[in-house]
């Protein structure tokens, strides 16, 4: 096991096996099936999706953006995550020169199906360094929980 | 070290997942000097350098997620856990007075520009 979701080998990709029925997988190779929801390369904000044994942890990667000014929600069994991120950057003029401008701007929404024992109504978001933290329970039911052997 | 954090180091430097991040950049420079927005999503302050080496502002960070032990990836877009990018300075620019800010996953790099490079008008005489 791997404790941290950016820290791990790159090949665990190869080896979904159970996983892609608990969380849709959104990323394939060429020419592979695709989540319908998946989005191309660079797409803002990045998300990485990892499971513990009581919760589905998403993270997504939203630097410079308030908190306050993202909504984050779940229908259906979708989490969708929205919100608008502006820009730093004054516009070119006689006294400004623009060398570089790759940083996302503009309004953003992503949309990723959640488990299905996944407790939607229970999720919780908090926000550190620039990256969205949402925690959604797994149902009680679904834990694994240890079975005494009688005799 | 133990063996499992030997195997960890290993697995993070292997192939093509160590490369570290390229963190997009937004670049723009006034009479003052020039301003660089990086995105950085992850770092806190004390996981990142800003160092400057000759002529040469590098940037380097690592990411701390700060995820629950027994987590298991199940998917991920960010799959280094390290941002590093370099930019060549000019000699106009005053590397002494270079400062820095990461706020929220964005780092500001503010790069002055010495005193006498800053714009004067000069006047062009008729000969």
């Amino acid at each position: 096991m791997y404790p941290s979701l950016t820290r791990f080998p790159a090949d665990l990709f190869t080896d979904f096996e159970g996983l892609q029925r608990q969380v849709e997988q959104l990323l394939a190779p060429p020419g592979w099936p695709s989540s319908i929801r998946a989005a191309s390369r660079g797409a803002f904000p990045a998300i990485n999706v990892g499971i513990t044994d009581e919760a589905v942890e998403v993270y997504a990667f939203v630097p410079g953006v308030d908190p306050a000014r993202v909504e984050v929600s779940v229908d259906k069994g979708l989490l969708t995550i929205a919100g608008e991120r502006p820009g730093d950057m004054r516009p070119e003029s006689e006294k400004v020169s623009v060398y570089a401008q790759e940083r996302f701007t503009g309004a953003f929404r992503r949309v990723i199906s959640l488990p299905e024992d996944a407790d939607h109504t229970s999720v919780e978001a908090s926000y550190r360094n620039g990256v969205l933290k949402i925690v959604v329970p797994k149902r009680a039911a679904s834990r694994p929980r240890r079975v005494e052997i009688q005799g | 070290m133990d063996m499992r954090q030997v195997n960890k180091e290993r697995d993070v430097t292997q192939g093509q997942a160590s490369t570290p991040l390229v963190p997009p950049v937004d670049i723009l420079e006034d009479a003052e000097g020039i301003t660089l927005w990086a995105d950085m999503p992850g770092v806190a302050k004390e996981n990142l350098s800003v160092g400057v080496e000759g002529d040469t502002l590098t940037l380097d960070a690592t990411v701390r997620l700060g995820e629950t032990t027994r987590m298991q990836p199940v998917y991920a877009e960010v799959r280094v856990a390290r941002f590093k990018r370099s930019f060549v300075l000019s000699r106009d620019l005053d590397t002494e007075k270079i400062s820095a800010d990461i706020r929220n996953g964005v780092l500001t790099v503010s790069v002055p520009k010495r005193e006498q490079a800053k714009p004067r008008r000069i006047d062009v005489r008729l000969g």
